[in-house]
């Protein structure tokens, strides 16, 4: 459950952020060339999924546990960097709606399509949709092959899908209000709880409560990361902190 | 070769990302608590306390905004 919780999650905000993009493009260009550019990426992802998925699940579990591990340890640590120098106001806080700005601004300075094909319209949706995706399509992969349950990882991949695509139909702006760097806090926290799970206990060693550990370690990657932002927060001047605490 | 290069930079960015003591540090960390754990010895705290290390480290480089 938490698993799927933590798939669910990272899923949503990567869709979160290719929803920005799209939305972008599409108010500022036409659906056109966009719905092509998205199906476009979807197709792609779903090849990545569908090679890599079952090429993974061809090594022994304790290889690809490690293999598992030490990526979502990168990717984990990352995030988790990322957040708390967000939350510390070391880093400006993602801000969707001043990315859709930044984005529909870029968009009209390109001249207006001709033809029937609006290209520029198209390779911003095929990029935004593939690279978010391509985040997504990771943690589906990984998580999959390590906890052996394609199905799972796919479903709540494919929840998150319908929940942000419902959502962003009926307000047809960015998800300004979804919060995105607490979910991001999240994320990071759980992703690298996973990475050290899997990726110890295929490198050999054994957890002393099994399964239940993962709770244990990411309560206490939690406090730790808390702790962290308490720490640089103290190292600001004290205006600076008004102002993170205000964002 | 220039695409080549964009392509390894996109790889790079997208596992490494922006500092590559961490994953340097997850893959020493794995590695530590295998070479302990195939000797018998108990080498599950390795990782965690590694992350903690990593994370602390990353942190205290990092410099507050110049505003």
């Amino acid at each position: 459950m938490l698993l799927a919780g933590a798939a669910f999650l990272a899923c949503a905000v990567e869709m979160v952020e290719a929803l920005t993009i799209v939305l972008a493009v599409a108010l500022t260009r036409g659906w056109h060339a966009v719905r092509y550019g998205i199906a476009a990426a979807l197709a792609t992802l779903a090849a990545v999924v569908a090679l890599l998925g079952p090429a993974l699940t061809l090594l022994p579990l304790s290889t690809l546990r490690v293999i598992v591990g030490f990526l979502l340890l990168a990717f984990g640590l990352q995030w988790l960097r990322k957040a708390i120098l967000r939350s510390a106001g070391y880093l400006p806080l993602h801000d969707e709606a001043k990315i859709f700005e930044r984005e529909v601004a870029e968009t009209r300075a390109h001249a207006a399509a001709r033809g029937s094909m609006d290209w520029y319209a198209f390779t911003l949706s095929f990029k935004g949709v593939f690279l978010e995706g391509l985040e997504v399509a990771f943690i589906v992969v990984t998580f999959g092959a390590a906890h052996d349950d394609f199905a799972l990882m796919i479903a709540a991949a494919a929840a998150a899908l319908i929940v942000v695509t419902v959502v962003g139909v009926i307000v047809h702006k960015p998800l300004s209000r979804v919060p995105e760097n607490t979910m991001k806090f999240g994320v990071g926290l759980m992703l690298t709880t996973f990475g050290t799970f899997w990726g110890a206990e295929g490198a050999g060693a054994t957890w002393p409560a099994g399964d239940a550990a993962i709770l244990v370690i990411l309560v206490g990657y939690t406090a730790v990361a808390f702790g962290l932002v308490a720490w640089l927060r103290g190292r600001l001047p004290r205006a600076e902190w008004a102002l993170g605490e205000a964002a | 070769m220039r695409h080549l290069r964009r392509f390894g930079a996109f790889w790079w960015d997208f596992v490494i990302g922006d500092d590559w003591r961490l994953a340097l540090g997850g893959g020493i960390a794995l590695a530590a608590t295998g070479f302990f754990a195939n000797r018998g010895a108990a080498a599950w705290w390795i990782t965690p306390l590694v992350v903690v290390a990593l994370l602390v480290g990353t942190l205290a480089r990092a410099k507050p905004p110049a505003r």
